[in-house]
């Protein structure tokens, strides 16, 4: 009995170390003859990327196969992981899903393989001009346009009616909907917790004043201009102070995130919220799983998002998806390939229908099975031809957390003070005198 | 090795024999000597590995200026960015956030750490074995799934406290806990207590094992109260076991970083030390400023071990001294 008992755990491990051996040799196999085994870092989604690398490989025809390795969940984590990979001069990076503000960065660190010459035409035609800028550093295209997303303004249309506000066919500011919402008993939900939301909606709130929180965001740092210190920049401030002053931010504004916002939307003082259309995909489901009613649906209304100046256009705000091609790949020309077939607008288009996350190429928005599943596609493409980037600069992280660390809490924005302290802390990190 | 060292010089005129003795002696220590290297020294030579040459490439990292992103501007500026990091508030700041969520940590998780292990000691001796276990499992649970677990239950979405509270004053359904300093620290060395409690305590139930019983008895038999007994005999007599305890936990405690990191992300002033290494390292990239805070944070953790061990001597001395 002895022996026997001590046996059957000492094969167990045998088979597990084995089949441990086989896993780690099947997946060196790529590089020993054969097609390559391209390596794509994607931002975690529903299973869409993996979709594409799947139908990649197949129409590659055996040139090579593409596997997806997920990134962790936020966009500053995701960036972590890539950066310190990428310093290492890491050649398993074949493509990455990359954030488009932390495209200047890794340009100008050398981190990604620019896109050759002849083929740029291919892959920014028919694209939304926000995609290609973004995508685009110092001339030069060093990713390519996946996917584009901008937010828009959501609103409960019977609230929008209450309030004698009609979104849809006239635009709205800002000062409107927190007015309506105080005068509703409803809620402005927006995303300020200390994150990468929140300086979303700053920049948004700054680009809709006519201004940029950095004027020329690709000069040396000793030559960069700040639009923060403009009266421009204390207008965006003052949308932030008014909307605490109304209290019509929710119970948890300083620390609400899109999901929170969502959830406040969906709860009983839902009045109007600004967020990316992955709501709707999100809502769709609940709706099926029977977890919200559809007369919730039947009353949301969309429209573009609200401006920070009556009669001067909004500047939504511009994320997505750029795909790009690590510097040290082994694989340059396949990884070029790859990223070709992962973009056509045909890829883009059920991308977008199978993950809810929209399209940069501008055709994909007529197509009749896009404008039957997103009835807010045209809402969506005229936002992105009208969307800002955030600043387009190699320390975009810094800058990033600077303004949410001037910004933060909502509660403490004072337009005359917060614009220009966050001058101060950017240009002294920047200079590398203070601490961040 | 230290023996042979030490003995005195008169040794050298006595007899042969005693000569033969000696040097047998000495081979036997130099040969249990090799023997301690050959033990230890493997331990020592990854000790040096894994701990020093990080160490000592920190310090020597903080003397530059040096970003990832951008590896060929990289340049000597000796001691510029301690004067960077000690001359901005942030570090002070942050400096005294740490050492406040420290001392409340510390001294709750010491008078409840006692009361659980005097528990375990008196009352409940049968069942001890079981309640060790029991008591260890938040202790096992990693840092970031109970900063999660709590962050989600005092969330004011997916967070019960708020409803189960509702008839405490101060608390109502709409409570925004990480929406304030206070309410936030106290949540963070809430999660911190409730994991590093039963550390400290099973560290003081050892102490406690260590008490004389027959000590106990006399005073009992002196007419001692509980009360008496607990602060002239219990404590003085494991007075050992607390400083260990205090030293290992206010160590622990001033290196908090996942808690922080999780619930608040240093939003509402609530970032810690390790959390301003992290941000200048990890996110700005800035190697050479977060090397400097590490080596700040570093000599912090020094000072503080040299003050209790020292501490710890003065007071074993005077201890002995009244008796």
């Amino acid at each position: 009995m002895g022996p026997a008992r001590a046996s059957r755990p000492r094969r167990v491990a045998a088979s597990v170390a084995l089949a441990l051996a086989a896993a780690a040799l099947t997946a060196c196999g790529g590089d020993a003859g054969g097609p390559p085994t391209l390596t794509w870092y994607i931002n975690p989604d529903n299973g869409g990327q993996a979709e594409l690398a799947k139908k990649c490989t197949e129409e590659s025809g055996g040139a090579y196969s593409i596997e997806v390795s997920i990134l962790p969940n936020d966009a500053d984590a995701q960036r972590e992981q890539l950066v310190r990979r990428l310093a290492a001069n890491d050649d398993s990076i074949d493509l990455m899903s990359l954030d488009p503000p932390f495209v200047p960065e890794f340009a100008e660190a050398g981190f990604l393989l620019d896109v050759p010459d002849e083929r740029e035409a291919e892959f920014t035609e028919g694209i939304v001009q926000s995609a290609v800028q973004s995508a685009t550093w110092k001339d030069e295209l060093v990713g390519i346009p996946f996917w584009a997303n901008t937010q828009l303004l959501w609103y409960h249309k019977s609230v929008a009616e209450e309030a004698g506000l009609d979104p849809a066919s006239e635009p709205v500011t800002w000062s409107q909907i927190i007015e309506a919402a105080e005068q509703t008993g409803t809620t402005v939900a927006v995303q300020a917790n200390r994150y990468e939301g929140y300086t979303v909606w700053i920049n948004a709130l700054i680009e809709g004043a006519g201004t940029s929180v950095i004027e020329n965001p690709d000069a040396p740092v000793e030559e960069l201009q700040y639009g923060l210190g403009s009266d421009a920049a204390g207008e965006a401030a003052a949308v932030i102070r008014q909307l605490v002053d109304a209290g019509v931010g929710g119970p948890a504004l300083s620390t609400n995130g899109e999901e929170e916002a969502r959830a406040l939307f969906q709860g009983d003082s839902g009045g109007f919220m600004v967020n990316w259309p992955y709501v709707w995909q999100a809502w769709q489901g609940e709706v099926e799983g029977g977890t919200l009613d559809q007369s919730f649906l039947d009353d949301v209304g969309w429209t573009v998002y609200p401006r920070t100046v009556e009669g001067e256009e909004s500047a939504p705000p511009f994320g997505g998806i750029t795909l790009a091609m690590g510097a040290f790949t082994r694989y340059p020309e396949e990884a070029v390939e790859a990223a070709a077939c992962i973009t056509t607008p045909e890829s883009q288009k059920e991308y977008m229908l199978f993950s809810g996350n929209p399209a940069a190429a501008a055709e994909v928005y007529d197509d009749p099975e896009v404008i039957e599943a997103f009835p807010m596609a045209p809402e969506i493409r005229e936002s992105l031809e009208q969307a800002a980037p955030r600043p387009q600069t190699p320390y975009y992280g810094e800058v990033s957390a600077s303004l949410q660390r001037t910004y933060h809490p909502p509660s403490a924005v004072d337009p005359e003070s917060t614009p220009r302290r966050a001058q101060e802390l950017i240009d002294g990190v920047l200079n590398k005198e203070v601490l961040l | 090795m230290s023996t042979l060292a030490k003995q005195p010089p008169h040794v050298e005129a006595e007899s042969a024999q005693a000569t033969r003795e000696r040097r047998r002696m000495s081979d036997r220590a130099r040969s249990e000597a090799r023997l301690g290297w050959l033990l230890a020294g493997p331990a020592f030579a990854v000790m040096l590995l894994v701990t020093a040459y990080p160490i000592l490439q920190a310090m020597y990292e903080s003397l530059f200026d040096y970003r990832l992103t951008t590896p060929d501007e990289r340049s000597f500026v000796g001691l510029r960015n301690y004067a960077v990091i000690l001359t901005d508030q942030v570090w002070w700041r942050d400096f005294g956030v740490t050492a406040l969520i420290t001392f409340i940590t510390v001294v709750v998780e010491l008078v409840l750490g006692f009361a659980l292990a005097m528990v375990m000691h008196r009352a409940l001796t049968r069942m001890r074995p079981l309640i060790r276990t029991a008591i260890l499992i938040p202790y096992a649970i990693i840092t970031v799934v109970s900063a999660f677990a709590w962050q989600f239950a005092f969330a004011i979405d997916s967070g019960f406290v708020n409803t189960w509270f509702e008839w405490l004053p101060g608390v109502a359904p709409d409570t925004d806990w990480f929406g304030g300093f206070w309410s936030s620290i106290a949540v963070i060395s809430l999660s911190e207590i409730w994991k590093t409690t039963p550390f400290i305590s099973l560290l003081l139930l050892a102490g406690l094992a260590q008490v004389p019983e027959d000590m106990q008895e006399a005073a009992k038999v002196d007419g001692a109260t509980a009360w008496q007994r607990l602060w002239k005999v219990t404590i003085p007599n494991m007075k050992a076991a607390i400083m260990v305890a205090l030293l290992f936990r206010t160590l622990d405690a001033f290196r908090i970083f996942d808690n922080v990191f999780i619930m608040t992300g240093g939003a509402q002033g609530t970032e810690t030390l390790s959390f301003l290494a992290y941000r200048q390292t990890i996110q700005r990239v800035e190697i050479g400023l977060g090397s400097a805070v590490s080596v700040l944070l570093f000599l912090s953790v020094i000072i503080i071990s040299v003050v209790f061990i020292k501490g710890f001597r003065v007071d074993l001395s005077a201890a002995r001294g009244e008796r």
